[in-house]
C-alpha cells in the first residue's frame, strides 16, 4: 500500500491532528503560553495552503477506499479550515477576557478540525461515523467550557445527550443500509441500493442523525441554548465549520449512495424539511431579543435555506450548497465576533438588543463591520448572502420546485425584520447609560476587517464574468457519475 | 440446542433492559445494563463473532460501565421518588415514538423475511481475531488511526470539564 | 433453526426499550445508560447482519461504535459531574431537554 500517497492525499486533516497532540504536549510542560496559540495558527495556514493546492484535482479515493478526495470535498475542506482560522483569531482574545482561556481549547479545535475533514471526505460508513463523532465529542466539550456558569454546564449536557441519542438513531441507519446492501462502502451502497424497506428505513435513519447536526427543524432543539451557553467565538465555530463539514458529507452521501429510484422521492422529503426549517427558524427569530439566540434561530433558518440546494438533487443544486455555506461561514463568523466584542465590555449584559442602542458611532469599525454582516444575513445585495441564496433558490427554481423557492424568497424576506432591528438599536436609539467600549486588539480588528471585506468581495465576484469561483464549483458536477470509479 | 441457548439470553436481555428502564434505583439500572452487555456477548458468540463478545465484556461490562457506577457513587445520587409523578404528553409521546419506530422497523423487516436465510456458514472464518486484526491495520487504517485521536480529545476535554476549579484563571 | 430476523427483533425491541428511557427518565444518568443500551442494540444489528452477508464490515463498525461508547461515556459523565456541582442534582427536568 502506498501510504505515503494516502497521507498526502488527507494531509490537511494530518496537519492538524499532529498540531493537536504538539499542543496537548506543550501545554503540558508551560502552562498558557503563547506558543500553543501561534502553533495553532501555523498548522492552521499550513491546512488551508494544502487544501487550497488540491482545489483544482479531481475526486479520488485513499486509504484503500476509506477517504475521497479532490473535487467538492477539497472546497469543503477550504471551508472548513477558513472557519477554524478565524474562529482561532477571534477566540484567542475572547477567552482570556472572560477568564476562559485554556490551551486545551486549541487542540480539541485543531482535532475537530480533523474529524470534520474526515467527515466531508468520508467514502465509508465507518470514515463517516468515526469523523462525526470526533467532531461531535469535541464539540460537546467545548460547549461546557464555562463550566462554572450553569448555563455552560447545561448547554453541554443538553447537547451532549441529544448528541448521543441522534448517533443512536445514525448508528442503526448505518446497520440497516449494511443489512440492506452487505456493504459500508458509501459507492458500492449506492450501486446496490434497492427500494427495499430495510434500505429505506436505514436511509430514513441515517438521515435523522444527519438533520440534527445540521439542526433542521424538526431536530433543532438544542440548538439555541447550546449555541447561549457557549462561549460565543467557539459558537461561531459551532454555527460553520460543523455545520459546513456535515452538508459537504451530506452531499457526498445522498449524490453516490441514496440515487433517485422510482417511488423514491428524496427531494420531496428535502423540501419539506428545508420549508420547516426556513419559516420555522425565522418566525421564531423574530421575538428574540438575546443576539446569540437570535443568531441561533437565524442559524436553522440558513440551515434551512441551504436544504433547498439539496432538495433541488441537481448538480447546479449541490454547487449552490457549497457556494452558501462558504458565504454563510464568512458571514457568520464576522456576525459572532463583533457581538463577542460587545459582549466583552464590562456594565451591561450587551447580547441584550436594547442594551446595543447607541453603540454603532463608539467604535465606527466595530458598527459598520456588524452592519455588513447583518445586511448580508438579511441577504441584501450586492453582499456574499445575496450571491448565495440567489444561487441556491436558482437551483430550486431550475428543477421545477418553484413553490419551494418562493416560500424561501419569502421566509428571507421576513428574516430582514430582525436583522435591521439591530441596526435600528446600534445607530437610531439614544444610549441608555454613556458607557465606554473597549479598545479591541488589532489581530481581532483585522480580522473582523478581513471577513467583511471578503463579504464584499465574494458578492461581487462569482457575477462577473471571469469569476475563478463559480467556474470551480460548477465544475465540481456530477457526483453520481463518479461512483463507479471510487468503489475499490 | 442453540435455539434455546438463543431464546434464554434473548429473554434475558430484554427483560434486564425493561427492569434497567424501570428501576428506580441507579445502581441497580446499572447493574442490569452489565446483565444485559453480558448477554449480548452470549448473543454474539451464537453469532460466530468471539473477538466482539471477549471486547463488549471488558470494554462495555468490564470499563463502561465500572466508570458509570463509580460516577454514581462519586455524585451520591439519591433514589428518584418517583418514576411517573404525573402523567405527562411527553410520556404518551415517548410510548408513541417508540411503538412507531419499533413498528417501522418489523414492518421492514417482515417485508424482506425470506430473502434471509439461516446464518450463513461464511461466518467460519469470519469474526477471529486474526480476520479482524488482518483489516484493521490495512483497509481500515484510517478510522483506527482517528479513533486515537479521537480517545485523546475524549481524555484531554474529559479533564477540562471535570477538574474542580483550574487555579490559573484565578491568577490572571 | 435459529434465523436472522430473530436476532433483528430482539436489537429492535431493545433500541426502542432505550428510546422511551432516554425519553421518560428524568435522571441524566440513566437517559445516557439508556443511550448506551440503544447502540448496544445496534451492535447486535450489525453483528447479525455481518453473520448474514459473511463479511467482516459489521463487526469492524461494532469495534468502532466501541471505541466511540467509550469516548462518550468519559466526556458524558465529565459534564455530569460539571452540571451537578452547579446544580446538585442531575435531574434533567430542571433543565427541560426538548425547549423550543
Amino acid at each position: 500500500m502506498d501510504y505515503l500517497g494516502d497521507i498526502q492525499a488527507f494531509l490537511p486533516g494530518v496537519i492538524t491532528a499532529l498540531a493537536g497532540l504538539i499542543v496537548i504536549v506543550i501545554e503540558s510542560l508551560k502552562k498558557d503560553s503563547s506558543a500553543t496559540f501561534w502553533v495553532t495558527v501555523l498548522s492552521l495556514v499550513a491546512a488551508l495552503f494544502f487544501s487550497i493546492q488540491s482545489l483544482g484535482t479531481g475526486l479520488d479515493t485513499a486509504f484503500s477506499g476509506m477517504l475521497v478526495h479532490g473535487g467538492a470535498v477539497a472546497f469543503g475542506n477550504v471551508i472548513i479550515v477558513v472557519a477554524t482560522l478565524f474562529c482561532v483569531f477571534i477566540s484567542e482574545d475572547y477567552l482570556k477576557g472572560i477568564n476562559h482561556y485554556y490551551g486545551e481549547t486549541y487542540a480539541l479545535i485543531l482535532f475537530a478540525t480533523t474529524g470534520m475533514m474526515c467527515l466531508a471526505g468520508s467514502n465509508d460508513l465507518i470514515t463517516l461515523f468515526i469523523g462525526l463523532e470526533t467532531m461531535s465529542i469535541c464539540l460537546y466539550v467545548m460547549a461546557g467550557l464555562i463550566k462554572d456558569e450553569k448555563s455552560g454546564a447545561e448547554a453541554a449536557l443538553k447537547y451532549f445527550l441529544l448528541g448521543a441519542f441522534s448517533t443512536g438513531f445514525l448508528l442503526y441507519g448505518m446497520a440497516l443500509i449494511y443489512g440492506a446492501t452487505g456493504t459500508t462502502n458509501i459507492s458500492a451502497i449506492g450501486a446496490a441500493a434497492s427500494t427495499d424497506l430495510l434500505f429505506l428505513a436505514g436511509a430514513a435513519l441515517l438521515l435523522v442523525g444527519f438533520l440534527f447536526k445540521v439542526s433542521a427543524v424538526p431536530f433543532h432543539m438544542w440548538t439555541p441554548d447550546v449555541y447561549q451557553g457557549t462561549p460565543t467565538t467557539l459558537t461561531a465555530y459551532f454555527a460553520t465549520a460543523s455545520k459546513a463539514a456535515t452538508f459537504v458529507a451530506l452531499i457526498m452521501v445522498l449524490s453516490r449512495a441514496l440515487p433517485v429510484m422510482e417511488g423514491l422521492n428524496w427531494q420531496m422529503v428535502f423540501s419539506v424539511i428545508a420549508i420547516l426549517t426556513m419559516v420555522f427558524g425565522n418566525i421564531i427569530a423574530l421575538v428574540q431579543d438575546n443576539l446569540k439566540r437570535m443568531l441561533a434561530y437565524s442559524s436553522i433558518a440558513h440551515a434551512g435555506y441551504a436544504l433547498v440546494g439539496l432538495a433541488a438533487g441537481t448538480p447546479e443544486g449541490y454547487s449552490a450548497v457549497l457556494f452558501y455555506m462558504f458565504a454563510y461561514t464568512i458571514m457568520n463568523i464576522g456576525a459572532f465576533g463583533v457581538i463577542a466584542y460587545y459582549e466583552r465590555n464590562k456594565g451591561m449584559d450587551f447580547s441584550e438588543v436594547q442594551n446595543l442602542a447607541g453603540l454603532g458611532f463608539k467604535k465606527p469599525v466595530m458598527g459598520i463591520a456588524l452592519s455588513i454582516f447583518l445586511f448580508s444575513l438579511a441577504g441584501i445585495p450586492p453582499l456574499v448572502g445575496f450571491a448565495g441564496k440567489y444561487y441556491v433558490f436558482a437551483a430550486a427554481i431550475n428543477a421545477e420546485m418553484v413553490t419551494l423557492a418562493v416560500i424561501g424568497v419569502l421566509a428571507s424576506a421576513a428574516s430582514v425584520y430582525y436583522y435591521l432591528r439591530v441596526m435600528v438599536y446600534l445607530y437610531f436609539r439614544e444610549e441608555h447609560k454613556p458607557v465606554e467600549l473597549f479598545n479591541p486588539t488589532l489581530l481581532y480588528k483585522g480580522t473582523i476587517i478581513i471577513l467583511a471585506i471578503l463579504t464584499l468581495y465574494y458578492g461581487i465576484e462569482p457575477i462577473l464574468p471571469a469569476s475563478g469561483l463559480m467556474e470551480l464549483l460548477n465544475s465540481y458536477g456530477n457526483l453520481g457519475a463518479v461512483t463507479n470509479v471510487l468503489i475499490p | 440446542m442453540t435455539v434455546y441457548i438463543f431464546i434464554v439470553l434473548a429473554v434475558l436481555a430484554i427483560a434486564s433492559a425493561l427492569a434497567m428502564v424501570i428501576n428506580k434505583n441507579v445502581v441497580n439500572s446499572a447493574l442490569f445494563l452489565v446483565l444485559n452487555m453480558v448477554s449480548l456477548a452470549g448473543i454474539y458468540l451464537l453469532l460466530n463473532a468471539q473477538f466482539l463478545a471477549i471486547i463488549q465484556i471488558l470494554v462495555y461490562a468490564g470499563a463502561i460501565m465500572v466508570l458509570f457506577l463509580f460516577v454514581i457513587m462519586l455524585l451520591n445520587v439519591e433514589q428518584e421518588e418517583k418514576l411517573f409523578d404525573k402523567f405527562r404528553v411527553k410520556y404518551f409521546l415517548a410510548f408513541l415514538l417508540g411503538v412507531a419506530v419499533t413498528g417501522q422497523i418489523f414492518y421492514s423487516l417482515a417485508g424482506v423475511t425470506d430473502m434471509l436465510p439461516e446464518i450463513s456458514d461464511k461466518m467460519a472464518a469470519v469474526g477471529t481475531v486474526e480476520a479482524v486484526g488482518d483489516v484493521l491495520f490495512t483497509t481500515y487504517l484510517l478510522p483506527f488511526e482517528l479513533t486515537a485521536i479521537l480517545l485523546t480529545a475524549a481524555v484531554v476535554g474529559a479533564l477540562m470539564i471535570a477538574q474542580h476549579k483550574i487555579k490559573r484563571t484565578e491568577e490572571i | 433453526m435459529l434465523e436472522i430476523d430473530w436476532f433483528l427483533a430482539v436489537s429492535a425491541v431493545m433500541f426502542t426499550i432505550g428510546i422511551i428511557g432516554v425519553l421518560i427518565r428524568r435522571n441524566a444518568i440513566v437517559i445516557f445508560m439508556c443511550v448506551e443500551l440503544m447502540l448496544n442494540a445496534v451492535n447486535l444489528s450489525l453483528v447479525s447482519f455481518a453473520s448474514y452477508h459473511g463479511n467482516i464490515d459489521g463487526q469492524i463498525l461494532v469495534f468502532f461504535a466501541l471505541a466511540v461508547a467509550a469516548a462518550e461515556a468519559v466526556v458524558g459523565l465529565a459534564i455530569i459531574i460539571a452540571i451537578y456541582r452547579n446544580n446538585l442534582s442531575v435531574d434533567v427536568s430542571k433543565i427541560n431537554l426538548l425547549r423550543w
